[in-house]
């Protein structure tokens, strides 16, 4: 009864958060029931409380058309800047204080507010559009008028809605699982929209509709359900379900249709709809674009405010100046003293005060007002031109590379530490089957081996695409995962205790749908092996119908046998033909494991099968026949073996049934296996390989094809699936030949291991399998193999039933289900019989080692943070040449935190101690307290350089708590690289956050799976490796590469670009203002600081906006100060970006320096050539903005590398730009523009020859010093240059010259810190 | 919206990788554009670019300077200041103001004779035309003739906007503090013979083209000026209203009097110099000013004493140019010969620097 159950409810229930959702068929509920409809008895009545109406329409827009104006300009002015602009702008109009015609003030603020405004409003419209596309979206809705499903719009479903699906539609909500035309009551969804997993997840009507015989009816649905209210929340579900006669029944997750998701496999589908619209978990997991700062912005923010200084000191100076002048010429009754208004003259503070204001105004040109979406324009550039690079696409997969944030691609040119996944980012997450042994005898697999060399020949030579669909590659990520992070969340204190076994993920939930390249399927059996196989067949297909066929056999043989059937089975691999449809089971009650224990107590519940598949009647009537047998004799049969049954019917030979089954699946004929994991495929074919076919699995059955026995039917009992803190799944089948329990176990070695009978329980023979099949163990992790382990456990009937009953409880709780359930698999994988063990091997993909050695000369160093165990890390690492031969590995394994203390403390001794004697052989870390087996590596070699640190998942537990954080990231920071084995997620978020607070270095995180999304997260950079769409890492990241060996491309190449053209950039930015506001405030002291301005106000704002714009932005898009293949070939430049030398303190103050040099020339000989002369103000201030341009252009041209013709065109067009305004604008209006009235200046100055005169000397004068400065800091390189290796520099045609330079400028030619040299081709174009 | 776009995605196109389905693949263009390939210069800071550079500015740079500099020197010019701060000038009783005009002369000798067009400038130096409250000080619809601006002007002409409830024209700071000296000068035909030649000044001709015709415009009408002029005050500090500037032409009056558009042309600098009047070569044979003794009669009004301002007289012959400046043509020949010295000093350490090393063919 619910009320009893009451008192024990889970908090989501008890703190009230619930929702109540009832039929929208049911006649509304009037106003009264609504406020009174509080209890239960009256919900049960169905006249419960209002039906919540939220709708299904999506709405992501920010704006409407009328709260578009307001609204964005509310959210810019949420940027300091703008406020700043706006305030100065404003400023305009006190006239006490103007410096120019406050309507022109405020044009450049308008228009930065709309570019960012339109930008926006673009942004908002493409969402609105793809709002609109979503919500225009049908699905077929129950009409109560019309009394069936009628066609509807997605926005228009509403909560308590019915809404009918057909195979692959898309969930238009999170919708309750009601009905389905399977007949066990199961769909099928793909979540891929979700989490990118293209796997097919099995949802499950809701109990007690499941056994519904007729359609479903919405009309005669009058339950309540109770649920959770609107959470994030994808892996949980929880709620009731209350029916009109009181009873309950519990919703949980695998009842819940989430929107976004995809039905599959499944005809039709009805539910009621639960949360809409924005309620969905889908939408609430949609959290916004993230916004990074990258690190160079930050060091411009503090620039801006150096900047802000400044302008601060010029205006105080200049008000402290011209309060004295004030002072000064007051009492003379000068002539140009202008009083106040009403005669009386200004006190020399008041005047000072107006001065400070107006020069703040005047000069606020030094806070570049352009500068943040100049940045931005050219990031978005920049991002464009990285993904348009034809040598970051990836031909197999058809995928170029993703830059999903636009704003930290200089950050690429500056990471300093890396950390890696392995599975999957380092090799190809393609498992072959590599070798195996089985009750302690290894098979080598030698054939198999060549074969799979003769693969990689073949691909490296001809870049075979693998056919059909091979662009689902593999993909890591699941809401398994999910759930794992969670727990070892929440679990953090319990396994840094060491009592629980550290996560990971040698099975780490790889959930996907894999199509296998042909390396993957074709398996060469090792002979030997092969013939064990067919002997036990053979065998057996003699012996089946005896009392205890497998008794006969020789231990040997039947754990062979027992090896391949566990291969076969132990999995959740489903078998679908290449040219049909999935088919779909059609058998009547499934044999749940409730209706199982239904069984159990009420003996006379019968369901009769009810046949679909009219082609096998036999087999239906058989399995009818078995399900009754079933039913009737449950629990009889735990007890008694009834082998007729057991036999499943097919009594007839085995070389006999083909022609009687002719529509049946040939086992010759391709079968796909579509395997949550390539791990398990990969085992699965190789098992076919050794003619142990799966040809069919349902939900409750298993069906193997052997060459003899023929087809062989697992009955199914329960799947324990693979979870990564159990690290293993389990089977419990009835053995078709036996009929016995058998549990077949397939998990990580170090689990199964400590799982296998006590040592002593069984004799001799099992313990010398086990230490050998360790042996072999660690030989196949040596080889970098994946291990796993594969184990078998018979249960007597009294065992099953004892654990079928806890697990029933387990699996009916409310609760805490997924605890118990997690207790109730302990209890079963317990007591196992170990069979043998077998080595998949996860390629490398290709260019990894070479990725790994450039990135290594660029001077980044490389951690690997992997689920995997340690030797497999370890070779894989030597693999990929992270690790290298003949340097030292430090490997940390500690029991305990103290051990932990204790190693590090010994290793950084060790390593600080290294320095100063020779290298020389040491055993200097001891492991304390690591089993033998790792003694041997453990052993460091010659040292190189610097040593690697090895460093396990418990072991880092302890070296990241507080206390030893510092010690762990000083000796990491000796090491050349740090692999981290069987880390948890959490783990490497918690790694990459260390060293980015700890080390202040810039790092990336790379990974492809779900297990690395918080690692790409932390990181500064994240990037995920996209072999498919829509995967998890790749959401999480701000970079996505098809394959790891783009990232060299991606940060040796286009992050140096980046960054050095942002950070010249941004430092020209400063240069060019600085210099502007120094002609000002030289002529401040020439207008007694009265803040005139010799510059007409229209280019002192349009300056900036419009003449000397372009060019920078085009350098800033194009400028290559490094060819890409020099880059490549020489990746220790990218040392520059990392040091950041290009934009540094001293480069930015430098740049001051020269501005206020530049400033000082072009504002004195303007004021020399043109002193006591007849000029006026503005005839003067011209030339002087003429200059400042050309200036600025012959600066930007020393500092530009590369000169294209946007280059020159935007240059010219500058020029051009300029001197056609100022000519029309002075020729536009005599009265105009007061205060400047600059008529026909410029026409005036055109026929002057001292204004040619000037523009020709003040520029070169003014760039004079830093041109000659540059050559020499140059020309001092060049020593170095000569020490350049022949080979690369022979590299270069012979037809070109070669010149040698200095890589990096900005830093200044005074600077002494490193100088990077690079070579390039000195002639016209052809780079490249 | 990623959500969104993938079920867009799906709903579109069916999932990617379908088989049959198009060929479009997500291959980038390979153009030189897109790949960032464009033909590029690179003009590199080597020697083999920058050497010759140097040479070739040294060799521009010090041609045009020299030219420069002969052409400024060939300039004939003579500065007189007539402040009178000195006890021993002339103008010294002018410093002390006194109600009636204050006349005084001085004399000076032009050593040689000025050929062509001579220019006779004043020179004020100490004031600050470029002030920027001065600056603002002026109305130019007003000064282009509009009539409500006549009558109403500008608010920047505070505190010169009105006058005993009659609006100033022009009005503002800067035409009130118009420059009002008058200046003559007579040649002192020979030592022996003290007659006075009076040197014919030409008052018009000293503006702009353009502000004389475009900028600057009498109010219209066509009865006389002091009747278009007649609901306006002069501004204070002048003696004569705006109609009466030039009491010889009639059509050098008004807002279009040449004095007054020079005037109103604010200068850039503190130290400047205003042309005041032309001097015609008359032809060929005669030098415009022969070489002599010359008086020159002030009317003196302008004060500039008080704050420490001077005045100066100023004749000066042109050239292309313009007028006499130094500067331009020595910061020619200086950074020209910089220019030089340094290619020369460069390429010695380069040359040093090739000879040292055997692989000189790397670096040009």
């Amino acid at each position: 009864p619910p009320r009893r159950k009451q008192p024990r409810r889970a908090g989501w229930r008890a703190r009230g958060r619930t929702r109540t959702v009832r039929s929208n068929l049911l006649p509304p509920p009037s106003a009264e029931d609504s406020v009174a409809g509080a209890t239960k008895g009256e919900r049960l009545q169905r006249l419960g409380c209002v039906q919540h109406v939220a709708d299904n329409r999506l709405k992501t827009t920010k704006y409407t058309l009328l709260s578009f104006l307001p609204k964005n300009l509310f959210e810019q002015f949420h940027r300091l800047a703008n406020v700043y602009f706006v305030f100065i702008a404003l400023l305009n109009f006190v006239p006490a204080v103007n410096a120019f015609q406050p309507g022109l003030a405020l044009a450049p603020v308008l228009f930065i507010l709309a570019v960012t405004a339109f930008k926006d409003l673009w942004e908002d419209y493409s969402r609105y559009r793809s709002d609109h596309e979503i919500n225009h979206l049908g699905c077929l809705v129950f009409s109560r008028e019309e009394k069936k499903y009628v066609n509807r719009f997605w926005k228009e479903i509403h909560v308590g809605d019915f809404v009918r699906l057909r195979c692959n539609e898309i969930i238009p909500a999170d919708i309750l699982l009601l009905s389905s035309s399977d007949p066990d009551g199961l769909c099928h969804i793909e979540t891929a929209n979700l989490d990118g997993e293209t796997n097919l997840k099995r949802r499950q009507v809701v109990r007690g509709f499941s056994e519904l015989v007729s359609e479903f009816n919405p009309l005669t649905f009058t339950s309540v359900i109770e649920c959770e209210k609107p959470n994030n929340d994808l892996t949980r579900f929880r709620g009731c379900i209350i029916h009109d006669n009181g009873k309950k029944a519990g919703l949980y997750k695998e009842n819940l249709l989430l929107r976004g998701c995809t039905i599959r496999n499944t005809e039709a589908v009805v539910g009621i709809v639960i949360y809409a619209g924005h309620e969905t978990k889908a939408l609430l997991n949609n959290s916004g674009p993230r916004y990074k700062r990258s690190q160079l912005e930050r060091q411009m923010n503090c620039d801006v405010l150096w900047c802000v200084l400044l302008l601060v000191c010029m205006s105080l100076f200049s008000a402290v100046g011209h309060g004295l002048w004030m002072q000064r010429y007051q009492d003379k009754k000068a002539l140009f003293d202008v009083p106040e208004s009403d005669g009386s003259s200004l006190s020399p503070v008041t005047a000072a005060v107006y001065s400070f204001l107006t020069m703040i105004i005047v000069l606020q040109v030094l806070i570049p007002i352009s500068l943040y979406v100049s940045i931005e324009i050219v990031k978005v550039c920049q991002v464009y031109f990285i993904n348009q690079d034809i040598e970051l696409y990836d031909e197999e997969t058809d995928s170029q590379l993703q830059c999903r944030a636009l704003n930290i691609t200089e950050d690429l040119g500056q990471i300093q530490y890396i950390f890696s996944d392995k599975t999957g980012t380092l090799t190809e997450n393609k498992m072959v089957f590599r070798r195996c042994t089985v009750s302690g005898i290894e098979y080598s697999h030698d054939a198999n081996a060549q074969r799979l060399a003769r693969y990689q020949e073949a691909d490296s030579e001809e870049e075979e695409v693998p056919r059909g669909g091979s662009s689902q590659r593999g993909s890591i990520g699941s809401h398994q995962s999910i759930r794992i992070l969670h727990r070892s969340q929440s679990t953090k204190s319990y396994w840094r205790t060491g009592s629980r076994k550290t996560l990971g993920s040698l099975l780490d939930p790889t959930h996907h749908v894999y199509p296998f390249s042909p390396q993957e399927k074709d398996i060469t059996p090792d002979p030997k092996l092969l013939e064990k196989v067919n002997e036990c067949d053979k065998y057996l297909a003699i012996s089946r119908h005896q009392e205890h066929p497998l008794a006969q056999l020789s231990p040997e043989l039947s754990d062979v046998f027992d090896f391949f059937i566990a291969l076969t089975i132990c999995n959740t691999v489903v078998v679908t033909s290449p040219d049909q449809p999935r088919q779909k089971a059609s058998h009547g009650v499934p044999p749940r494991a409730h209706d199982a224990l239904a069984l159990l107590r009420s003996p006379s519940v019968v369901s009769l099968p009810e046949g679909e598949h009219g082609s096998l009647p036999f087999r239906e009537l058989l399995s009818g026949l078995r399900k009754m047998q079933q039913g009737a004799s449950h629990r009889e049969r735990l007890g008694q073996p009834t082998p007729a049954i057991a036999s499943n019917g097919y009594s007839s030979p085995a070389d006999s049934w083909e022609p009687e089954y002719p529509q049946e699946p040939q086992p010759k004929q391709e079968l796909r296996f579509e395997a949550e994991s390539p791990d398990e495929a990969a085992l699965v074919y190789a098992a076919k390989a050794y003619n142990c076919a799966l040809v069919d699995r349902l939900h409750d059955q298993v069906s193997v094809e052997l060459p003899h026995l023929g087809r062989l039917t697992f009955e199914l009992l329960h799947t324990l699936g693979f979870d990564s803190i159990r690290k293993r799944m389990s089977v419990v089948i009835r053995h078709p030949l036996t009929d016995e329990i058998n549990v077949y176990t397939k998990g990580a070695d170090s689990v199964v291991m400590d799982l296998l009978l006590p040592y002593d329980a069984r004799g001799q023979h099992q313990n010398k399998i086990r230490s050998k099949t360790q042996n072999y163990l660690n030989l196949y992790a040596m080889e970098g193999l994946r291990t796993l382990c594969i184990a078998k456990r018979v249960l007597s009937k009294e065992e099953y039933a004892c654990w079928l009953q806890s697990h029933l409880e387990a699996e009916s709780s409310v609760d805490n289900r997924e605890e118990l359930l997690f207790q109730s698999a302990i209890r079963l994988e317990t007591n196992l019989h170990l069979l043998g063990a077998t080595g998949i091997e996860d390629r490398l993909q290709d260019g990894v080692p070479e990725t790994i050695t450039k990135l290594r000369q660029a001077g980044l160093q490389i951690w690997v943070l992997t689920g995997d165990k340690q030797e497999t890390a370890i070779n894989i690492a030597y693999a990929c040449k992270l690790l290298d031969h003949d340097e030292e590995v430090i490997t940390l394994n500690a029991e305990s935190q103290e051990a932990c203390a204790a190693l590090l403390d010994q290793c950084l001794h060790h390593v600080q101690s290294r320095g100063s004697y020779t290298p020389e052989k040491t055993e200097s870390c001891v492991n304390v307290g690591f089993s033998s087996l790792y003694l041997a590596s453990a052993t460091s070699t010659v040292s190189g350089p610097s040593p690697s640190l090895v460093i396990d998942g418990r072991s880092l537990a302890y070296a990241l708590d507080k206390n030893l954080e510092d010690k762990f990231l000083f000796l990491a920071k000796q090491c050349r690289s740090v692999l981290c084995c069987r880390s948890t997620p959490l783990q490497k978020s918690m790694v990459v956050k260390l060293v980015r607070s700890k080390l202040k270095a810039m790092t990336l995180a790379i990974g492809d799976g779900a297990n690395d999304v918080s690692m790409i997260q932390v990181a500064d950079v994240g990037v995920g490796i996209s072999g498919q769409e829509g995967m998890q890492a790749v959401m999480a990241s701000d970079f996505a590469v098809p394959r790891f060996r783009y990232l060299e491309r991606l940060l040796i190449v286009h992050g140096h670009w980046c960054y050095s053209r942002l950070a010249n950039m941004v430092l020209y930015f400063f240069y060019k203002n600085t210099m502007f506001v120094g002609l000002l405030f030289w002529f401040q002291f020439y207008c007694g600081f009265s803040a005139s301005a010799m510059i007409d106000q229209w280019y002192l704002i349009f300056f900036n906006l419009l003449f000397s714009s372009l060019p920078q932005l085009v350098t800033g898009v194009l400028d290559k100060n490094v060819p890409a293949h020099v880059l490549l070939l020489k990746p220790q430049l990218y040392k520059s970006g990392q040091n950041r030398e290009e934009y540094r303190p001293r480069a930015f103050w430098l740049n001051m320096v020269d501005a206020a040099f530049q400033s000082l020339i072009c504002f004195f000989i303007p004021y020399l050539a043109y002193y006591d002369s007849d000029v006026d103000m503005f005839t003067w201030g011209t030339p002087i903005t003429a200059i400042a341009l050309f200036t600025f252009l012959l600066h930007l041209g020393i500092e530009t590398k590369t000169w294209t013709w946007l280059n020159w065109t935007a240059c010219v067009f500058s020029i051009f730009l300029f001197f056609t305004v100022a000519l029309i604008y002075n020729a536009s209006c005599a009265t105009c523009y007061p205060p400047s009235n600059p008529y026909w200046t410029m026409q005036a100055l055109l026929g002057d020859p001292v204004f040619y005169l000037i523009c020709l000397i003040a520029p070169i004068t003014a760039l004079l010093p830093r041109w000659v400065l540059e050559f020499v800091s140059d020309f001092s390189t060049h020593t170095a240059a000569i020490l350049l290796p022949k080979d690369q520099q022979g590299a270069q045609h012979s037809g070109h010259k070669c010149t040698i330079e200095r890589g990096h400028r900005a830093g200044g030619p005074g600077g002494s810190g490193p100088r990077v040299l690079q070579t390039r081709r000195g002639c016209f174009g052809s780079m490249s | 919206m990623a959500m969104n776009y993938n079920a867009k995605d799906e709903v579109d196109g069916g999932p990617p990788g379908a088989p049959g389905g198009t060929t479009k693949t997500r291959r980038p263009d390979n153009t030189a554009f897109k790949q960032q390939r464009l033909p590029a210069w690179q003009p590199f800071l080597t020697a083999g670019t920058v050497l010759p550079t140097f040479f070739i500015i040294g060799l521009i740079f010090i041609p045009i300077g020299i030219g420069i500099f002969v052409t400024s020197n060939n300039i004939r010019e003579i500065e007189i200041d007539y402040t009178g701060i000195e006890p021993s000038s002339p103008c010294n009783k002018c410093l002390s103001p006194v109600s009636t005009p204050c006349i005084c002369t001085i004399n000076f000798t032009l050593e040689k004779s000025f050929e062509g067009n001579v220019f006779m400038y004043y020179g004020l130096s100490n004031f600050y035309q470029n002030h920027r409250r001065y600056v603002k000080s002026r109305d130019d619809s007003q000064l282009n003739g509009d009539r409500s601006a006549l009558l109403n002007p500008s608010k920047e002409c505070e505190p010169y906007r009105r006058n005993e409830d009659k609006p100033i024209a022009p009005c503002g700071a800067i035409a009130n503090s118009m420059f009002n000296d008058t200046l003559e000068l007579f040649l002192v035909a020979n030592e022996s013979d003290p007659t006075l030649t009076l040197i014919p000044l030409k008052r018009k001709g000293i503006a702009w083209w353009t502000d004389k015709n475009v900028k600057f415009r009498n109010p219209p009408g066509t009865e006389s000026l002091k009747e278009r002029f007649k609901d306006t005050t002069n501004p204070v500090n002048w003696l004569k209203p705006v109609y009466e500037l030039d009491p010889e032409d009639e059509d050098n009056n008004g807002f279009i009097n040449e004095d007054f558009i020079v005037w109103m042309r604010t200068a850039a600098l503190p130290t400047f110099r205003k042309l005041y009047r032309l001097i015609e070569r008359k032809n060929d044979l005669h030098p415009t000013l022969p070489a002599g003794r010359y008086y020159l009669n002030i009317t003196y009004n302008y004060p500039v004493h008080s704050f420490d301002g001077r005045k100066r007289m100023i004749l000066s012959t042109v050239s292309w140019m313009g007028g006499k400046n130094p500067f331009l043509g020595i910061a020619y020949i200086t950074i020209g010969s910089i220019s030089f010295l340094l290619g020369v000093v460069l390429l010695v350490i380069n040359h040093k620097y090739r000879n040292s090393n055997n692989t000189a063919d790397i670096t040009i």
